[in-house]
């Protein structure tokens, strides 16, 4: 079942909003079951990045590729809104967390498998009548939502409002809920956020897992560089809606050319304050 | 909650003294000035038509001294019970009330069920129910659309007149097929071959006309929220009226349609004949059956449309409305298609405004626009928001509240609309989410927990 081709190619993507160009003919590749980090200093334009590939934008110009691990191919440019989600199977987290406050985790993890269980519910008629079929769809899709919940662990506080739950805790349930949509690729918009240590090493955690277990591949965006630097296979550095860097971990930290963009200083004083810190971090 | 006191007595009662002056001393300003137009000057038209007026400063004084009293007392009264916020009951006292909740549906059931046996003699009161079970199949209706699925619609009534005109107006023509298929006279249904079926036939037509209404509605405002879908469902609602006011030629305009058929018991009509339904079952005919029959009718709807709700809410689509009302933008990433998710909550809120208007028009016999103003709808919506969005339990008891205590005012004459505004405003101050504002999760693992409704959306449109 594996496929060769890059899970998510972009090509040429360059987004305007009125006068300013937010990303400028950007291209790279997301391969199949590997993280895929995107850094750059703030105002770079990842979350727009995210925004054309999740459809809540229309991209001004260029192509994006996806391809499911069966070969079916979809073309994000073209497809909108929902149906990113729907047809593509491509899933969300938000920077500040967009989870359903008034409504339990459980039922957020429900609420991820709508389409599921719609067809299952023969969009309301056989649900109302309660038909058998119905049920053993929404038996499976607690079910899972129940795996999810254990994952994360907070089997526990499954029936408390989202909205009750600590911090941590509800960055957790979001990729959980994005997860339960059965996605292909899955974007996180600053997973790490505010967590602090221990918070931060259970989330690489559990994107190392849902990478070797399960198979998804994800793109990340991303402050915390330790994060980053742990679990990223690749890393792409937007700066100004261009990307300046692309390439292994280790490789893209060593460019000046990122340093620069995150330091706000020129390639060659970069250089010297990188040689500086590498000789005081020997 | 409620505000608490700003300066609590225990702390500074000298200063508290003067605070308590200074507080009575302004709002009995305010009330000088509020009044001094209203009440301490008092016109009228003389008899050729020139201004007389005379001063009533007398009254006035008494006004401006009972606000100045009032104010103290009130301010008293706070500080001597403490901050009205801050009282917590205890355990056993809210387990007693969690009980007293559990029973409150079941019990309100068994009352509706025995109402027409209980006020069997009593016209007045039998007609009053109907009216309450009425609005209670409306707040039903409309908790879909506002409470569920968090649209904010201000012409819930559009769809109230859709369905008692589409009734009216086809059970005098008969379903208007004739004319469309000429060639095929089987699927014609005249009025005459309707007959006494004419009701249960025309009740679905009305529904579903009503829910085209609500879907032809929902497509030019799925972009818009909050205020704005507001103020577009409004004027929908005004336009459907202006309409039907307006076109003579179908509707009768403002004399609106009369002679629309009685409902019968499933084919049997309920009149004094030998063919009637009193002659069939071997009593004597009696006014009071049509009404305890319009009654279990009206009850039969209303419990149908709490049953399809309470049944939607635990479907994906039930789910998909409430997300919506949580998060909009979350939905969407989340692949869900919020055209339709809207449209099928419009769909439903309507089909159930159209029933209800279809019941309406059977039950008076005669509708015209009047009976579609503004008005119902803001009553409706009153209904929802007070019960508490997305309660099914607190509409039906908003419902019970906001028509019964209408009419157990009555003897008040002009101040009714007065204490009854005073009454909703304390209920708001006192429960500003409503009788019941916390919501019931549709499914659970271990333990149904009830949610808090701070942490529940309203929609944002």
């Amino acid at each position: 079942m594996t496929n060769a081709a890059p899970i998510l190619a972009i090509d040429g993507l360059t987004m305007r909003f009125g006068g300013i160009l937010a990303i400028n003919k950007l291209s790279f590749t997301a391969q199949r079951r590997q993280i895929t980090a995107l850094i750059g200093p703030n105002g770079a334009g990842k979350t727009t990045v995210f925004n054309c590939i999740t459809g809540f934008y229309r991209p001004s110009g260029g192509t994006m590729t996806l391809v499911h691990d069966d070969g079916a191919t979809f073309r994000l440019d073209r497809l909108h809104d929902f149906r990113i989600c729907k047809y593509a199977k491509v899933a969300r987290t938000f920077q500040n967390i967009r989870l359903f406050p008034g409504m339990t985790a459980l039922e957020n993890l429900m609420v991820a498998q709508h389409n599921t269980l719609m067809r299952a519910s023969g969009f309301s008629l056989l649900g109302l009548l309660n038909a058998p079929s119905f049920r053993d769809a929404e038996r499976d899709a607690i079910d899972f939502a129940r795996e999810w919940l254990e994952r994360i662990g907070l089997t526990d506080r499954a029936d408390d409002a989202a909205g009750n739950l600590p911090y941590g805790d509800q960055r957790r349930l979001e990729i959980a809920r994005a997860m339960c949509a059965r996605p292909a690729l899955l974007c996180l918009d600053e997973p790490a956020a505010g967590l602090n240590a221990n918070e931060s090493a259970a989330l690489s955690d559990l994107l190392l897992s849902i990478r070797n277990d399960i198979g998804t591949s994800i793109l990340l965006i991303e402050h915390d560089m330790s994060v980053v630097m742990e679990i990223s296979d690749h890393i792409v550095v937007l700066d100004h809606g261009v990307k300046i860097a692309d390439g292994a971990p280790r490789a893209v930290r060593d460019d000046p050319k990122v340093v620069a963009a995150y330091l706000g200083a020129d390639e060659e004083d970069a250089a010297q304050v990188m040689e500086q810190t590498m000789e005081g971090g020997a | 909650m409620a505000v608490p006191a700003p300066h609590p007595a225990s702390a500074e009662p000298t200063a508290g003294f003067g605070f308590i002056l200074k507080k009575a001393v302004i709002s009995a300003l305010v009330a000088l000035v509020l009044f001094f137009l209203m009440i301490g000057i008092r016109t009228e038209a003389g008899s050729s038509g020139q201004l007389i007026y005379w001063t009533r400063f007398g009254e006035l004084a008494a006004i401006v001294g009972a606000v100045f009293v009032g104010s103290i007392v009130i301010e008293l009264l706070r500080r001597w019970i403490g901050p009205v916020g801050g009282v917590e009951l205890p355990a056993s006292v809210r387990g007693g009330f969690a009980v007293l909740g559990r029973l409150l549906a079941p019990a309100l059931l068994i009352f509706a069920l025995l109402v027409p046996v209980i006020f069997y003699k009593e016209r007045y009161l039998l007609d009053l129910a109907i009216l309450v079970m009425t609005y209670v199949m409306l707040g039903w209706g409309l908790n879909i659309v506002v409470g569920l699925a968090g649209l904010l619609d201000l012409g819930y009534v559009a769809f109230y007149a859709v369905g008692a005109y589409s009734y009216a107006l086809l059970a005098q023509s008969g379903l208007p097929l004739p004319h469309l298929t000429d060639a095929f006279p089987y699927v014609a249904f005249s009025m005459e071959q309707l007959g006494p079926w004419a009701f249960w036939v025309l009740l679905p037509v009305s529904g579903l006309l009503a829910a085209l209404w609500g879907v032809i509605l929902g497509f030019p405002v799925l972009r818009l929220r909050g205020d704005y879908l507001a103020i577009v469902t409004l004027a929908f609602g005004e336009i459907i009226r202006l309409v039907i006011l307006n076109w003579q030629d179908l509707t009768g305009g403002p004399n609106g349609i009369s002679g629309i058929p009685r409902p019968t018991v499933f084919g049997i009509p309920l009149t004094p004949g030998e063919h009637g339904f009193a002659a069939m079952i071997g009593v004597p005919f009696s006014p009071t059956h049509r009404l305890v029959f319009l009654f279990y009718l009206i009850l039969a709807l209303a419990l149908i449309t709490n049953w399809v709700t309470i049944r939607l809410r635990r479907l994906p689509i039930g789910r998909a409305w409430e997300a919506m009302r949580e998060d909009e933008v979350a939905c969407r990433a989340l692949g869900i298609n919020i055209t339709t998710t809207k449209l099928s909550a419009f769909a439903i809120g309507a089909m159930f405004g159209g029933f209800a208007g279809a019941f309406f028009a059977t039950r008076q016999g005669f509708i015209s626009p009047e009976s579609f103003s503004f008005q119902e709808s803001a009553l409706v919506l009153a209904i929802v928001v007070l019960g508490g969005m997305g309660s099914q339990l607190g509409v039906a008891l908003a419902a019970i509240a906001m028509i019964g205590g209408f009419e157990l005012f009555r003897g008040l004459d002009q101040f009714r609309m007065l204490v009854f505004g005073g009454v909703m405003v304390l209920l708001m101050i006192w429960r500003p989410r409503g009788l019941i504002g916390h919501r019931a999760p549709t499914v659970f693992l271990q333990k149904r927990t009830e949610i808090s409704a701070s942490l529940v959306k309203e929609g944002h449109g």
